[in-house]
């Protein structure tokens, strides 16, 4: 007697997971949703009154991406945000990687200040250091170059980054290096050899966030570049595709989608890592 | 921590290479900590050179003008105006991204059908570059064509004379920026929240299973403390992102209607750039700091004191 309550019970239990899911997938996937109608549909449909709007009234159409491709530089944005993006990475690794190993191994007993030193680094924002930075790099002569954002974005990637991989570091045991050391490596062979091949997880955590941070980036780039063609994404589709009180509605809905969706799959299918090393880096 | 514990090891270990090693730590740390000099702690000295200056974007010549720009600050109503609503705009969409987050994160903990597109669909507002998804939103609440008011219309839920403009009146605007700012900052702290659950071990869940607790019983005595230290984590995250932000107010309503939504991110940018007074705009993004520290010190000081009992 027992059984078919039990069964309704646990039918209770999954619709309301269910239901749970679904509300929270309409409420953040909801603006995409709306994105691909509105990037897909004629001026004329969009903006009629008497139209359903959840439906296309006019057959769907490419003019919203064509004006996109061929009347503003958006593939030379976007190649201008993966140059900056790939290099900042670089830089990040560069930097961030010796020093997360060194705060979590060889410092001593100042690498607890240190690495809260750093860590606050990282709470000092844009918002505080765009105004210097603008009078910084017009003195550098750097002012509409591609090159003030490489040299400027590591300021905030750096700090987090290098926070990240002294927690994931100390994460690892020590006797993997010590039992390489016994075998005659010295102690930069043995980081190089043994230590860096096994955070894997680590240093794709630093590639996604510092690449994301980079593609998000607006004040600076806003701040720094006056030129069309060295707009990154983030400035250079707002700027073009907002004219005054008109908005290209359909041509900016379509670059947001085009930018997110690929970098969304490729989180998705390294998140798992990803959050572990996040989650390593930020607690220990 | 774990260095505490294992630096006795380090300096028992009498090796020839420990000279070595405080000097390869201090070679490998070196570009690290100069690069952070010169790249953040140069300009935020010049940050505060500048607030208590007269620069301009114009001139190059400065002169010394004591607390001349603070006391201006001090008596302008906009910049507490711009205070209270940061503060309210971070306290409230980080109460709201927390709760969401960690239902959200139960909801997801079990593997069921159609994780992987489920999961997509929730990372998407955290990848796409704020400034773009902002406009989408802007979209979204535009004053005509808005499909909430056009949905909520079709469904009866306000009158076919009424129309809410979502960013142009005082009460509406603040909620949509804080709405806009729970949609982004939501996933970040799912995923981050997601991996704490799914670090605790299987046998404490078996434990108080076998001991009859229930579900509130379960959530309220095990389940959130053993996820606060990771809570924390990401509470801290969206704290100095949402205090910090001025993207999404500057899409959205550029501080309006009658800076009611003006923060004091954006009234920086907007006093030291847009208007070209790069002193007082660095005086008052200077007013971000002393909070972030006291934030950044509170929540360290949890989490480890979490992490130990």
């Amino acid at each position: 007697m027992a059984r078919p309550r039990y069964g309704l019970k646990r039918w209770l239990l999954r619709g309301g997971h269910v239901l749970i899911l679904a509300a929270f997938v309409t409420f953040l996937a909801f603006p995409f949703y709306w994105m691909v109608l509105t990037t897909f549909k004629e001026t004329k449909d969009l903006i009629n009154t008497h139209h359903n709007p959840f439906l296309f009234n006019l057959p769907p159409t490419l003019d919203n991406l064509r004006i996109l491709f061929y009347d503003t530089q958006f593939g030379h944005w976007i190649l201008n945000t993966i140059q900056v993006g790939v290099i900042v990475t670089v830089i990040t690794l560069v930097l961030a990687v010796p020093a997360g190993y060194a705060l979590a191994r060889l410092t001593g007993r100042w690498s607890q200040r240190l690495a809260i030193g750093i860590f606050l680094t990282y709470l000092i924002p844009p918002t505080i250091l765009f105004i210097p930075f603008s009078r910084i790099i017009g003195d550098l002569g750097l002012q509409n170059s591609l090159w003030s954002l490489v040299l400027v974005y590591p300021s905030f990637t750096v700090p987090f980054c290098t926070w990240l991989m002294m927690g994931f570091f100390k994460s690892i045991p020590r006797d993997i290096e010590e039992a390489a050391m016994i075998d005659g490596l010295s102690r930069l062979q043995a980081f190089v050899k043994v230590v860096v091949p096994v955070s894997t997880a680590g240093i794709l955590t630093v590639v996604i966030f510092s690449l994301t941070l980079v593609m998000q980036e607006f004040v600076y780039a806003l701040t720094f570049i006056t030129t069309s063609s060295n707009y990154t994404v983030s400035v250079g589709v707002p700027t073009f595709l907002v004219r005054g009180d008109v908005y290209f509605w359909g041509s900016l809905m379509g670059a947001c989608l085009i930018v997110s969706v690929p970098v969304a799959i490729l989180y998705n299918v390294f998140v798992d890592r990803f959050v572990a090393g996040f989650t390593v880096g930020a607690v220990k | 921590m774990s260095s505490a514990v294992a630096q006795p090891r380090a300096a028992k270990s009498h090796t020839p290479w420990l000279d070595d090693e405080l000097r390869l730590g201090r070679i490998l740390l070196a570009p690290t900590v100069i690069y952070i000099i010169a790249l953040v702690g140069f300009p935020f000295l010049l940050a505060i050179f500048y607030s208590v200056s007269d620069a301009t974007v114009g001139s190059t010549s400065l002169h010394f003008v004591g607390l001349h720009n603070y006391k201006m600050i001090i008596e302008d109503p906009t910049f507490w105006r711009s205070l209270r609503n940061a503060i309210v705009f971070t306290v409230v969409s980080q109460v709201l991204v927390v709760v969401l987050g960690k239902i959200l994160a139960m909801a997801l903990y079990k593997d069921f059908p159609g994780k992987w597109i489920v999961r997509l669909l929730i990372l998407l507002p955290w990848v796409a570059p704020i400034s773009l998804s902002s406009i989408a939103w802007l979209w979204i609440f535009d004053p005509v064509y808005s499909i909430i008011n056009v949905s909520a219309r079709a469904l009866h839920i306000i009158g076919p004379n009424t129309w809410p403009i979502w960013l142009g009146q005082p009460d509406l605007a603040m909620a949509s920026v804080i709405l806009v700012d729970v949609w982004r900052l939501l996933p970040l702290a799912t995923v981050i929240i997601l991996a704490g659950l799914s670090a605790i071990p299987q046998d404490i869940h078996d434990a108080a299973q076998v001991d009859g607790a229930g579900f509130w019983r379960h959530l309220f005595m095990i389940n959130l403390p053993l996820v606060m230290p990771i809570m924390l984590v990401a509470l801290l995250f969206g704290i100095v992102f949402t205090f910090t932000d001025l993207i999404v107010v500057y899409v959205l309503t550029r501080g309006g209607p009658f800076d009611t939504t003006q923060v004091i991110a954006s009234y920086a940018f907007f006093t030291g750039v847009e208007g070209g007074d790069l002193a007082s705009g660095a005086a008052i993004s200077l007013f971000l700091f002393p909070v972030l520290v006291a934030v950044a010190i509170v929540f360290l000081t949890m989490a480890k004191r979490a992490e130990v009992t």
